[in-house]
């Protein structure tokens, strides 16, 4: 059965025709490079060089084979497909990259010491992240214990009291414009917000909380406001015809019903907002001591004490580098497991919202 | 029954219920509403504190800071700014057309029962903190492609943007853009992605039952009933991009000088890896200095955000939030 004889696969190239072209292009390639080789006995055939080629060369054959078999259209329908599927993945390339470096660098110093030590007195070999483990958590709980409740009622305005009010309008104009703030910004604002009330060149733990807390709030109003909003009226409205007043409603009904969603947003800002280093270089300042008093002095952080790592490695660079990677590591940990905390929370506890 | 209707006597209505006013809806929506206004008091302090902190540098004499070495602020600030635009103009070409093809490739060509979990791969990348993304940058990348930045000086030094000597160490603000990119590639994914699946599946029906195919159909419909929402998932890109820190801090081998070589080891440095670099040691009025080019980068995110939140906001289809 030959493909003449089907009147609809007439003028078409046969389905495995792209997969053989594309082993042929990248053997083109290889074949190409391998002949025209220096006779250098050090000389690498760098295969990413090879696959790049070799996918021009598949790029080009397929097309313009379509266009003799197919036709113009279809010939340039292909071409948009591999191209939409080259960017794709492109995309994941440095991805996977990322991973396998992080893991495979980071694994050298994954160790005990890595998790109780902190750099004190630590120059060169040793050493660990434990102050700035500890720093983060502090931290990052401190700006959460300000962002959340102001969050939290934020949104409750919005959706619950302000409906069509202009200072709504206005509310969320600008909590969509904060979303963009630079952080590097927000720690100068805390910075400057300190200098002012504790005097010049106060880099304290609180100034940092007080940063990541401007970097939060916007997160938690806008991911609130939306679980608000898939709470049913139908809801809402048996409960005002019981009597229940808004305050109650809002507490007893609303909140409990939307607070899976609500977890999700907050776990999802605690997230972004650990791996912020900008501000907290600028406002917490860099220490290489355990601090437990976030009111008093500096305090390290663990993307701080990557970037420390990196920016000024010591005598040994090879033990700084070591901890940095080590340090990133755990960030990625710490960011992906609340990420997919976040996640499986929402997707098992979630209204089920009537279909 | 007669009842006198009309008249200065009427009957009086059934008194109205009195509206019962809790104190617990009083405490609870005034603290509800005090939270809204504290967020448009606390937007006004950032821009209040910073330009409280900031001014003593824009009108002192530049002889008085040492950061300045004698130039006036808007002469140090000036190459700052371009490396600012330039670093996210360069990631953003990179990323904005690689962006579009993911996002159609998630929406159109992908399978169905793997879509979802592409775009989670995708999402994955916004994810990783910048620190992260700085760390690879420097370590990984710098020196990948500073192989292909030798090939570039000797086969298209001619063209100014190659020109000069190949810088060594491959950190280059073309590298320090491919990783802006990449830290902005799951924005403009995520938006433009969202903005495709929004197009009328009548439109595209009538398109393919015209006999388009699937490419003509994009091109025809999805790609221009998205275009409002596609440049302004770029700008929302670009926002990011502007603000972007460690990235650029721990890549970029800087000078400060404008320049347009791509692939030397002379790159202009952007405001906010300034920031991070000199304000560790910064005392006097270096501090002031680097607040106030703080608050011009907050001054440009400011409008580009307003921008595109706009472009959003009139479209009725999407209201900002997904």
């Amino acid at each position: 059965m030959g493909q003449n004889s089907n009147a609809f696969a007439r003028g078409k190239l046969g389905s495995s025709v792209p997969s053989l072209m594309l082993v042929g292009g990248l053997a083109l390639s290889w074949t190409l490079f391998a002949v025209s080789a220096p006779n250098d006995s050090d000389y690498e055939i760098n295969l990413l060089v090879v696959a790049v080629v070799g996918i021009i060369f598949f790029t080009l054959g397929l097309f313009g084979l379509a266009v003799r078999v197919e036709g113009r259209r279809r010939a340039v329908d292909r071409l948009a497909t591999i191209l939409v599927t080259l960017a794709f993945f492109i995309a994941l390339t440095p991805l996977i990259s990322l991973i396998i470096t992080v893991v495979s660098k980071g694994a050298v110093r994954f160790d005990v010491d890595f998790f109780t030590l902190s750099m004190r007195n630590v120059v060169g070999e040793g050493g660990g992240a434990a102050h700035a483990i500890i720093g983060t958590l502090i931290m990052t709980l401190a700006a959460s214990i300000i962002s959340v409740p102001i969050g939290l009622l934020t949104s409750i305005y919005i959706v619950e009291y302000g409906t069509g009010k202009r200072l709504t309008k206005w509310i969320t104009f600008f909590v969509d414009v904060m979303t963009g703030i630079p952080s590097i910004v927000a720690g100068l604002f805390a910075y400057a917000l300190f200098e002012i009330l504790l005097g010049p060149g106060t880099r304290v733990g609180i100034s940092g909380s007080a940063a990541l807390a401007v970097l939060m709030i916007p997160i938690v109003v806008r991911s609130s406001e939306e679980m608000l909003r898939l709470v049913p009226n139908e809801l809402r409205e048996a409960a005002y015809a019981l009597g229940v007043p808004k305050w109650l409603t809002i507490l007893k009904v609303v909140l409990p019903t939307s607070i899976a969603g609500i977890t999700t947003g907050i776990m999802l800002a605690i997230a972004r907002v650990m791996g912020e280093t900008a501000p907290l270089l600028v406002a917490a300042g860099f220490s290489n001591d355990f601090n437990f008093n976030i009111f008093e002095d500096r305090m390290q952080s663990l993307p701080n004490f990557v970037y420390y790592s990196y920016i000024a490695q010591g005598s040994i660079p090879e033990a700084y580098l070591n901890r940095a990677w080590a340090g990133a590591l755990t960030l990625i940990l710490i960011v992906m497991v609340l990420n997919l905390g976040a996640r499986l929370i929402a997707r098992t506890f979630a209204p089920k919202l009537g279909r | 029954m007669t009842q006198e209707m009309g008249g200065p006597t009427a009957t009086t209505p059934p008194a109205r219920p009195k509206v019962v006013v809790r104190v617990g809806d009083r405490v609870f929506s005034g603290s509800a509403r005090g939270a809204g206004i504290f967020i448009l008091a606390m937007l006004a302090a950032v821009s209040g504190f910073l330009l409280l902190e900031g001014f003593p540098a824009i009108v002192a004499d530049p002889e008085d800071i040492s950061l300045l070495s004698g130039q006036s602020f808007w002469l140090w600030v000036g190459p700052l700014v371009f490396g600012t635009f330039w670093a996210s103009a360069l990631g953003l070409l990179v990323a904005f057309p690689l962006a579009i093809g993911i996002a159609l490739f998630i929406s159109h060509y992908a399978p169905r029962r793997i879509a979802t979990t592409l775009g989670y791969l995708v999402d994955l990348l916004a994810a990783v903190p910048s620190v992260v993304y700085g760390l690879w940058g420097a370590v990984i990348l710098a020196p990948a492609m500073q192989p292909l930045y030798v090939w570039l000086e000797d086969n298209l030094g001619f063209i100014p943007f190659f020109a000069g000597p190949a810088s060594g160490t491959g950190r280059t603000i073309l590298t320090a853009a491919l990783v802006l990119a990449v830290m902005v590639l799951p924005i403009i994914t995520a938006v433009s992605r969202e903005v495709f699946l929004q197009t009328p599946v009548l439109y595209e029906e009538a398109a393919l039952a015209l006999g388009a195919t699937r490419w003509e159909m994009i091109r025809t419909v999805v790609l221009p009933v998205g275009r409002g929402g596609i440049i302004s998932a770029a700008m929302l890109g670009l926002g990011r991009a502007l603000g972007e820190t460690l990235a650029v801090a721990m890549v970029l081998s800087a000078t400060g000088v404008i320049s347009l070589n791509l692939i030397s080891s002379v790159n202009p440095s952007t405001i906010a890896a300034n920031v991070a670099l000199s304000f560790p040691e910064a005392y006097g009025l270096n501090v002031n200095v680097l607040i106030a080019s703080g608050l011009i980068l907050f001054a440009i995110t400011l409008v580009v955000n307003s921008v595109a939140r706009w472009i959003v906001n009139r479209r009725s289809e999407f209201s900002g939030a997904n």
